[in-house]
């Protein structure tokens, strides 16, 4: 499912040399229905790590295989298929703010190619699930931080993902929606998709104890 | 509540990438307007240039004049007069294709400036004058073995061709659609780069959300043909306007051409000044299927330019 091995990033310097290198030798799998916390302290590289996950960047260094995609390798048209079956939650939303909330969850359907008829009943019980069944037409920027936390899960989820990335995706949220998240992740990891969340809040993670990716300046640290 | 319908029925080809305002709505039709009306004027020179140029080959060019003196003396070889024999002579030759002598009036008039009103009354010899003109697809014809063949009926016949000055008049004429040309495709060139710079504009006021879509799984592909159909549509609005302002001058132009279309018209006289053929009376009918061509021209340089700018913008994505 996911696989990297001895993978390195680096910013700047393009060749792939081991000066700038923000990620080192990074190694570990993730079986298909996996679910892992991605831990570490502000700047172990997690970004980083999510960046390449979500194809966001492509190694400098090593071979890194997302879900059965050597991205190290990949064409551009074969990455962008990937992308579609990957949901992520980032931390800063990334909502379109000139969308309404119904036409950003559905965004990922219609790049998908989903006829347009069978989009409304999945966006709506979506928005539905997640509270915000009465901010259909709304414009993200008049919505506060932790609806749009929320829109942004509805646009994550959506489409049935293989593989869930997020990004502190209770950062914004109250607990009972932190706990609805949590629910829902599991729920959508024990039917197959494959989890990673990256989170400081320890508490969290104790909650829901599982194996955890640890990183510190940028080398992997602990796996399980 | 009606709004809110209104934005979830919305169609499929919505403007997620919220180009309808970042993609220079106003500014680049009027751009494109104006680069187009600098392209339907060079067009008209263009097409104006091609007309004479084909006139004085194919018509002015292709005419010649033929002296005989002493025109109702007996010839001396075959039946008739001289200039019946000459004129015989000429309307056999398969590479000619008219040959007309002129009238008593039309020989005093081309004397007139020279000889005053009545030129038979000084008891001067005037030669017969022929024009002919040369067929369509013929070689050029040999003055000099021309005349040496019609001096055997008329000995001391002069052929006098206009060719060469007329050669060099086409010439210059090619060289002038050449020139306009060049400037055509300079003036294609100035659209491709302003829309270019228009959609690298749009492009970095949309990046954000063009790394979100891209983010979300949307292809090159995806995105470049979002922004080239908002480019073909704008190119297109700005070309008509363009051609559409352009409409006054070419009008005024071919009004002001009217009257060399009629004098070249042909029958209006195969003299060497007046040199037949036709030239403007062409050039109005392309230049209105040019015109037409012009907005699609456009359209279709906004749509490949703005495939060419995204494709490379996107490449900085992985």
């Amino acid at each position: 499912m996911i696989r990297f091995h001895e993978v390195g990033l680096s910013y700047g310097d393009g060749g792939g040399g081991r000066a700038g290198l923000v990620l080192r030798d990074i190694s570990f799998a993730v079986a298909a229905g996996g679910f892992r916390w991605l831990l570490g302290p502000s700047g172990a590289g997690k970004t980083s790590l999510l960046r390449l996950l979500t194809l966001a960047a492509r190694p400098s260094r090593g071979e890194a295989v997302v879900l059965g995609c050597p991205i190290h390798a990949a064409s551009r048209r074969d990455l962008a298929a990937l992308r579609r079956q990957i949901g992520v939650v980032f931390q800063d939303f990334r909502l379109l703010g000139h969308l309404s909330v119904f036409d950003n969850v559905a965004l990922p359907l219609r790049l998908a190619g989903r006829p347009e008829g069978q989009i409304s009943a999945d966006v709506t019980e979506m928005l539905r699930w997640v509270g915000l069944a009465g901010h259909l037409a709304a414009l993200p920027p008049t919505l506060s931080g932790g609806e749009q936390q929320r829109v942004a899960i509805a646009r994550a989820v959506i489409g049935r993902p293989s593989l869930i990335l997020a990004d502190e995706p209770t950062g914004n949220l109250d607990e009972a929606q932190a706990e609805r998240l949590m629910q829902l992740l599991g729920e959508l990891n024990r039917l197959g998709t494959s989890v990673i969340v990256a989170t400081h809040q320890t508490a969290l993670v104790a909650r829901y104890p599982a194996p955890a990716l640890r990183l510190d300046q940028g080398r992997l640290v602990g796996d399980g | 509540m009606v709004k809110a319908r209104a934005r979830l029925l919305r169609p499929a080809g919505f403007d997620e990438l919220g180009l309808k305002r970042a993609f220079a709505p106003r500014l680049l039709p009027l751009l494109v307007a104006a680069v187009a009306l600098l392209a339907a004027l060079t067009l008209a020179g263009m097409l104006a240039a091609a007309g004479l140029a084909r006139h004085w080959r194919d018509g002015a060019g292709a005419s010649l004049t033929v002296q005989v003196p002493e025109p109702e003396a007996p010839a001396a070889s075959g039946a008739g007069s001289r200039a019946e024999a000459v004129l015989a002579l000429l309307r056999a030759d398969p590479a000619i294709a008219a040959a007309r002598r002129l009238g008593d009036a039309e020989l005093e008039a081309l004397l007139r400036p020279w000889l005053g009103a009545a030129p038979r009354a000084l008891g001067l010899a005037v030669p017969a004058v022929i024009t002919l003109r040369r067929a369509a697809g013929a070689p050029p014809v040999a003055e000099e073995a021309l005349a040496l063949r019609l001096a055997r009926p008329a000995p001391g016949t002069l052929v006098e061709a206009a060719g060469p000055w007329f050669a060099r008049l086409a010439a210059l004429a090619r060289s002038l659609q050449a020139l306009a040309a060049f400037a055509l495709l300079i003036v294609g060139a100035i659209a491709a780069l302003v829309i270019a710079i228009a959609t690298r504009a749009s492009l970095a006021a949309r990046r954000e959300a063009l790394e979100i879509v891209h983010g979300l799984g949307a292809s090159d592909s995806y995105i470049a043909n979002r922004f080239a159909a908002r480019a073909l549509w704008l190119a297109a609005v700005g070309g008509g306007l363009g051609t559409l302002a352009a409409l006054p001058a070419l009008a005024l132009l071919a009004r002001l051409a009217a009257p060399f279309a009629a004098l070249m018209a042909p029958g209006a006289g195969a003299g060497v000044v007046g040199g037949g053929a036709s030239a403007a009376g062409g050039i109005v009918p392309a230049a209105a299927l040019w015109l037409v061509a012009l907005p699609l021209s456009a359209a279709v340089i906004g749509w490949l330019t703005a495939q060419v700018t995204v494709r490379r913008w996107l490449r900085r994505l992985p």
